[in-house]
């Protein structure tokens, strides 16, 4: 028995390096930048960082961020639900197709995602005079910020819920079909229970990417302090300013959200592993 | 409620499905897609063929632009072969060891998806900066982390880790240990064993998780420009450009080189869809 394990597994020694090669790669590109965060965050004491954070530019990037999640989060949900249900609860034409245009907004660079839409709400884009003769203002103002965020948020939920409603199929559904119940009730009390876990984890991650955006929000943003400026601009703004302290306090924030999503992630993998398992975590 | 009825049956699932809300979802499904993703698409690509095709490759392939290709890909194609090197040998630390930390670090990976990439890009360039952590005992070797094109390689290994480590993880756990076992029966030696049996066995998952890496380092902007030093011609990254030539009211170089990115990722994205694909079937076969 030992000598066949000893077999298909590595000495001691081995192992041992190859952990340690692994904890420090890990180290170096993750964790060191992460406790310089709160290292550069605090490095002036906790009053200079508190009043950073307390300073009316700052509250308002944060109020800003937390609005915009607001708004486009739940959008994404609904609309992730119904293209999950859309996908596994029936056949059509064009389903595969349907799926890759989901995965798109993944690999465009979000600086090109913000183009586009300055490209068609900016002042020469092609609703760009209509919209001005209407007095409607998208691009450098909090309608474009929501809709850069809804594009690069755009396959969370429904790339966790697709497999996983695949996986599950559609028998207790119809079964629920049969026994008379209405469209509505049949996901609220049939499908939801069955894929809340994976709703949740997709959301979850779709609000960190929302409060996080940084590139496509960039180019449609503006950069107009105090109002269009989200928690990540208003990083970068401090930053350039050599206002270093200031900037990582904010920094701290954004990273200590991340910090809370992982606990959150790390807990539903655990939990319901087995739910999350069909998305492949 | 909307109860969905296609008029024609399809080909190759005989059955009809009898669940209600498909005309619902797929209109809100299509709207969504059309308004957010569609559209915009649309409008790049029209605003780039109405630039004219001289126009257009002057603004595209200037010989900034050129460089700027050649330093997102080049970093791009750099962070991922060290993140496959490494990220497998984090896979593999995960799923084959047990050790102390093994579950926190299996959950500090995922790091790069959660934070902010403008958080990490200001993370990146203290650490690594000639006053960081790292950057001030590398200086004293003479080495420059930061503000040239090694910085960018740093930001997008940053950035791409967890693209291999969670595509190889999943194959690395699956994976029969009895292939291994008659290798040794038969006296394999393990390095013997790791390339024959191991490695052909997960190339396919490192190679997608390599792409993957790949196809994310060519757009990413937030986390590189702080570390990057942006110098045109030398450490400028193609988004950065799009966004130096918006902030010059130049559209029309902005969109040229914006499309010659976006297309670069579609591909990418198909060969990749393609890859797995076949990758599937292979296993179910």
């Amino acid at each position: 028995m030992s000598a066949k394990n000893k077999a298909i597994t590595e000495g001691l020694a081995t192992k041992a390096i190859l952990i340690l090669v692994a904890v420090v790669y890990v180290a170096l590109i993750l964790l060191l930048p992460l406790a310089s965060v709160f290292s550069e965050a605090f490095r002036h004491g906790w009053r200079a960082f508190k009043e950073a954070i307390v300073e009316p530019d700052a509250l308002a990037a944060i109020k800003l961020t937390l609005t915009v999640a607001a708004i486009s989060v739940p959008i994404n949900m609904v609309c992730g639900v119904a293209a999950a249900w859309a996908i596994t609860k029936h056949d059509f034409r064009g389903k595969q197709l349907l799926i890759s245009l989901i995965d798109v907004p993944f690999s465009i660079s979000p600086v090109v995602a913000g183009l586009m839409y300055l490209l068609l709400f900016g002042a020469q884009g092609w609703f760009g005079a209509w919209l001005s003769a209407h007095d409607i203002q998208i691009a450098f103002a909090k309608p474009g910020i929501v809709l850069a965020t809804l594009i690069v948020t755009l396959p969370f939920v429904a790339r966790e819920l697709i497999p996983l409603m695949q996986a599950q199929g559609r028998e207790e559904e119809e079964a629920a079909l049969t026994l008379g119940a209405p469209g509505w009730r049949i996901f609220l009390w049939v499908t939801l229970p069955n894929i809340r876990w994976g709703l949740l984890y997709g959301v979850l991650l779709t609000n960190a990417r929302a409060m996080g955006e940084f590139g496509a929000v960039s180019v449609i943003s503006g950069h107009i302090r105090g109002e269009t400026d989200t928690m990540p601009l208003q990083v970068e703004v401090l930053y350039n300013e050599y206002n270093f302290a200031a900037a990582f306090a904010v920094a701290s924030l954004l990273a200590g959200l991340a910090l809370v999503t992982l606990v959150v992630k790390t807990l539903l993998e655990w939990r319901h592993g087995d739910q999350l398992a069909a998305a492949g975590h | 409620m909307a109860t969905a009825s296609l008029p024609i049956s399809r080909k190759g699932r005989g059955r009809h499905s009898p669940l209600p809300g498909l005309a619902l979802t797929l209109t809100v499904t299509i709207l969504w897609l059309t308004v957010l993703l569609l559209l915009p698409l649309v409008a790049l690509f029209i605003k780039s063929l109405t630039l004219g095709p001289a126009h257009f490759v002057e603004a595209a392939f200037s010989r900034r632009a050129i460089a700027s290709y050649e330093l997102s890909f080049g970093a791009a194609l750099v962070a991922a072969a060290v993140n496959a090197v490494f990220g497998l040998l984090v896979a593999w630390v995960l799923v084959r060891y047990r050790f102390p930390g093994r579950r926190l670090l299996g959950a500090v990976v995922d790091l790069p998806f959660a934070l902010p990439t403008a958080v990490a890009g200001i993370a990146l360039t203290a650490v690594y900066a000639n006053t960081g952590w790292v950057g001030k005992p590398a200086s004293v070797l003479g080495l420059q982390l930061a503000y040239n094109p090694v910085g960018v390689v740093i930001a997008l290994t940053f950035i791409g880790l967890p693209f291999v480590v969670r595509t190889v993880e999943p194959v690395l756990a699956d994976m029969g240990r009895g292939l291994e076992e008659a290798a040794a029966t038969l006296g394999a030696r393990r390095w013997i064993i790791f390339r024959r049996v191991i490695l052909p066995e997960i190339f396919p998952a490192l190679v997608t998780g390599f792409a993957l890496a790949f196809a994310r380092g060519v757009g990413e902007y937030g986390s590189v420009i702080f570390i990057a030093g942006n110098m045109p011609f030398k450490s400028e990254i193609s988004p950065l450009l799009i966004v130096t030539k918006l902030e010059e009211y130049d559209y029309a170089g902005a969109t040229a080189i914006a499309t010659v990115l976006l297309l670069a990722s579609l591909i990418l994205l198909l060969l990749i869809n393609a890859w797995q694909g076949r990758e599937l079937r292979r296993r179910s076969a």
